[in-house]
């Protein structure tokens, strides 16, 4: 077939003479487990009885989401002065909350599409959920722009983010980057749910297959339902896969455009620290970064609690807390040239707000997200350090406080001090911005506890082409 | 009477079902397909499959994407709600380029799913062959291929002799 794969062809006669050095691979699935192994440890999950801690957990995660219910109702209810914002700071958790999450979906994307286009098989026992962690952290950020506008109603109905006109025949303002950020953020979430739900197809028709297998129709039903009559016909997998890199190269230049955009809603604007050419690819960088802090922080104990031992290796672990040391200090170079350019462009309101950082009222904060995000990925440079998984879990935690830490020094720091000096102020949130950011974690961990118990957890097909017995040349040696 | 739609057999391995389609394929047959729990790789050579036309549907809906938001907020600024804001022009591309891009991405993605599910007829909640015996084991471990009984080249005798030979187990006929 001349319009077959070029990659498909048998190889030439040449090939045989070459001797290629034997280069060893990490084995990505430990003990030589089987198909059926994979597909029994994954649906297992699924098809048990639901577990004690499993109650628990989502128990206290919904009660500490009420806590972003209670905040939200309280705000829309009596006015955005229940927020401890005031002149000339008006910008503050709400927006240090939607970036940090926004941020930590990004590895999600990162794991899924940028790690499939490089070929990183190891990718495959974790993209499903990084993926899940990705929409569910969209789900959190999305709360804050909507809601920080107080005025609910001023967001949400046609004519106001959405490109439509109000009754005032009044159109949006696409010289922005507060619409461009509409985009991108919407954007962002739907195509991330489609990845996601297209990874899914194959394993929900495994699901059917065995639940119509074991007699139970109505789940057979429900995961038939969702996966469009799904056989695993060769001829479908063929389109499944064009379709699955395709997605995967178009998620790579959005997710590196989604952070992009919410760094221009304050690198186009004059302020001092944050008009700077960097932030783009800072902000990447520190998505990243965060987003592998918290999918460590996720995995862990899911491998822990479910023996996913053999599918979540050492390897595995190793490849993440790279990453993460790799991103953080491309996080701690940002930092230190943001110091350089301040002083290189010779700008006394850059200059001061950079020193202000650092040395003002907020040194505090500044120095928590130095130490959290310059100090903390240091460790991983050892292999001792990566192997104690307990180690790694605490050290990811304080990536992820550090990670808020730096939204929140770049936010607040900036708009406390700005040009003029009769205008400072000093900002503290309100108990109610404290809560309803705390509930935001519940929202998220209702949300991933849902999805560890009805939704199989890891890719299974993508999982079973990475064993050796997959390939139908090297295991048989024929 | 019911009308046969085909002929199953089972596989235990991905060398055996490879070698069983290139088998098939060289035979001549055109109605046929593998069902396997994952993507083989190569198995679109030993079918003698074409290439996927998924990126055209891609590239369609890249392009309406991009257009979609240029010449939208072309239309916005030059004639529905021209607005001059801190001096700039009525449209640039510059400032309509996120947007844009942003678009492309997302009629891309849709594009690219939407073709996918059309050129493989999803979703079809019926087919025959999910009613061969141990079909649960062809999205779990087992690899299987199916000739349909309305191809040319069909028969009876013939077909199930061919996947006997390529070392088809559990052969069964599959009704419609």
């Amino acid at each position: 077939m001349s319009s077959a794969h070029a990659s498909d062809h048998p190889a030439p006669a040449i090939l045989s003479e070459v001797k290629p050095a034997v280069v060893p691979r990490r084995v990505l699935v430990e003990h030589h487990r089987d198909f059926k192994w994979i597909t029994d440890k994954i649906c297992g999950i699924v098809e048990g009885k639901t577990p004690v801690w499993w109650w628990w957990c989502f128990g206290v995660a919904a009660i500490v989401a009420s806590f972003t219910v209670a905040g939200l109702t309280y705000l829309v209810s009596t006015g955005v002065g229940v927020w401890g914002h005031a002149n000339p700071v008006n910008w503050a958790w709400d927006i240090v909350n939607f970036v940090f999450w926004i941020g930590i979906g990004h590895a999600g994307t990162l794991i899924s599409a940028i790690l499939c286009l490089l070929r990183q098989k190891w990718r495959t026992s974790i993209n499903r959920p990084a993926e899940a962690m990705t929409i569910f952290a969209v789900v959190c950020a999305a709360i804050f722009p909507v809601f920080h506008v107080g005025r609910i109603w001023f967001a949400v109905l046609p004519g106001y983010l959405f490109p439509f006109p109000n009754s005032n025949g009044i159109w949006q303002n696409f010289r922005s980057p507060l619409e461009w950020d509409v985009f991108a953020v919407s954007t962002y979430g739907t195509v991330s749910v489609l990845f996601w739900y297209i990874g899914l197809i194959p394993d929900l028709g495994t699901m059917r297959d065995r639940f119509t297998a074991a007699g139970n129709l109505i789940k057979a039903r429900i995961y038939g339902f969702f996966a469009m009559g799904w056989r695993g016909s060769n001829r479908a997998w063929s389109n499944y896969e064009m379709a699955y890199l395709i997605l995967a190269g178009i998620s790579t230049p959005l997710v590196l455009s989604v952070h992009t955009i919410v760094s221009f809603d304050f690198a186009v604007s004059l302020i001092p620290g944050w008009h700077t050419t960097i932030f783009p690819p800072y902000f990447v960088a520190g998505a990243i970064f965060s987003g592998f802090g918290m999918v460590l922080t996720l995995m862990l104990p899911l491998r822990a609690i479910y023996r996913l031992e053999d599918l979540i290796t050492q390897y595995h672990i190793d490849c993440m807390c790279k990453i993460t040391l790799a991103t953080g200090t491309m996080v701690g170079y940002a930092y230190s040239m943001e110091f350089f350019i301040a002083w290189y462009g010779a700008n006394p309101y850059e200059g001061f707000a950079f020193i202000n950082r650092a040395f003002g009222h907020y040194a505090w904060a500044y120095w928590i997200m130095i130490g959290c995000n310059v100090i903390t990925p240091q460790f991983f440079w050892f292999k001792a350090v990566r192997e104690n998984t307990t180690l790694v879990w605490i050290l990811c935690l304080f990536v992820n406080v550090g990670m808020w830490f730096e939204r929140f020094v770049i936010i607040v720091t900036s708009l406390a001090r700005d040009f003029l000096p009769s205008s400072w102020g000093y900002y503290s949130p309100s108990i109610v911005e404290i809560f309803t950011f705390f509930g935001t974690f519940g929202v998220f961990s209702t949300l991933f506890l849902l999805f560890i118990r009805f939704v199989p957890i890891m890719p299974m097909s993508e999982i079973k082409m990475v064993i050796p017995a997959a390939d139908p040349h090297g295991a048989s040696k024929h | 009477m019911k009308k046969n739609y085909g002929i199953i057999a089972a596989f235990d391995t991905t060398s055996e079902i490879y070698h069983a389609c290139e088998k098939v394929r060289d035979a001549g047959y055109s109605r046929w397909d593998a069902l396997t729990p994952f993507p083989i790789h190569g198995l679109d050579y030993a079918m003698g499959m074409p290439r996927s036309k998924v990126p055209r549907f891609s590239l369609a809906g890249g392009i309406t994407g991009f257009c979609t938001g240029m010449s939208f907020i072309a239309w916005l600024g030059l004639s529905e709600y021209p607005l001059v804001v801190g001096g700039k022009p009525m449209f640039s591309p510059m400032f309509a380029f996120p947007v844009s891009y942003e678009l492309t991405i997302l009629f891309t993605a849709f594009a690219t799913i939407g073709g996918m599910f059309f050129l493989n007829k999803l979703p079809m909640h019926y087919h025959p062959v999910m009613k061969a015996p141990q079909f649960v084991r062809a999205s779990d471990d087992r690899f299987y291929i199916v000739i349909e009984a309305n191809d040319p080249k069909f028969n009876a005798a013939a077909t199930r002799d061919l996947l006997a030979q390529a070392g088809g187990k559990d052969i069964v006929e599959i009704e419609e």
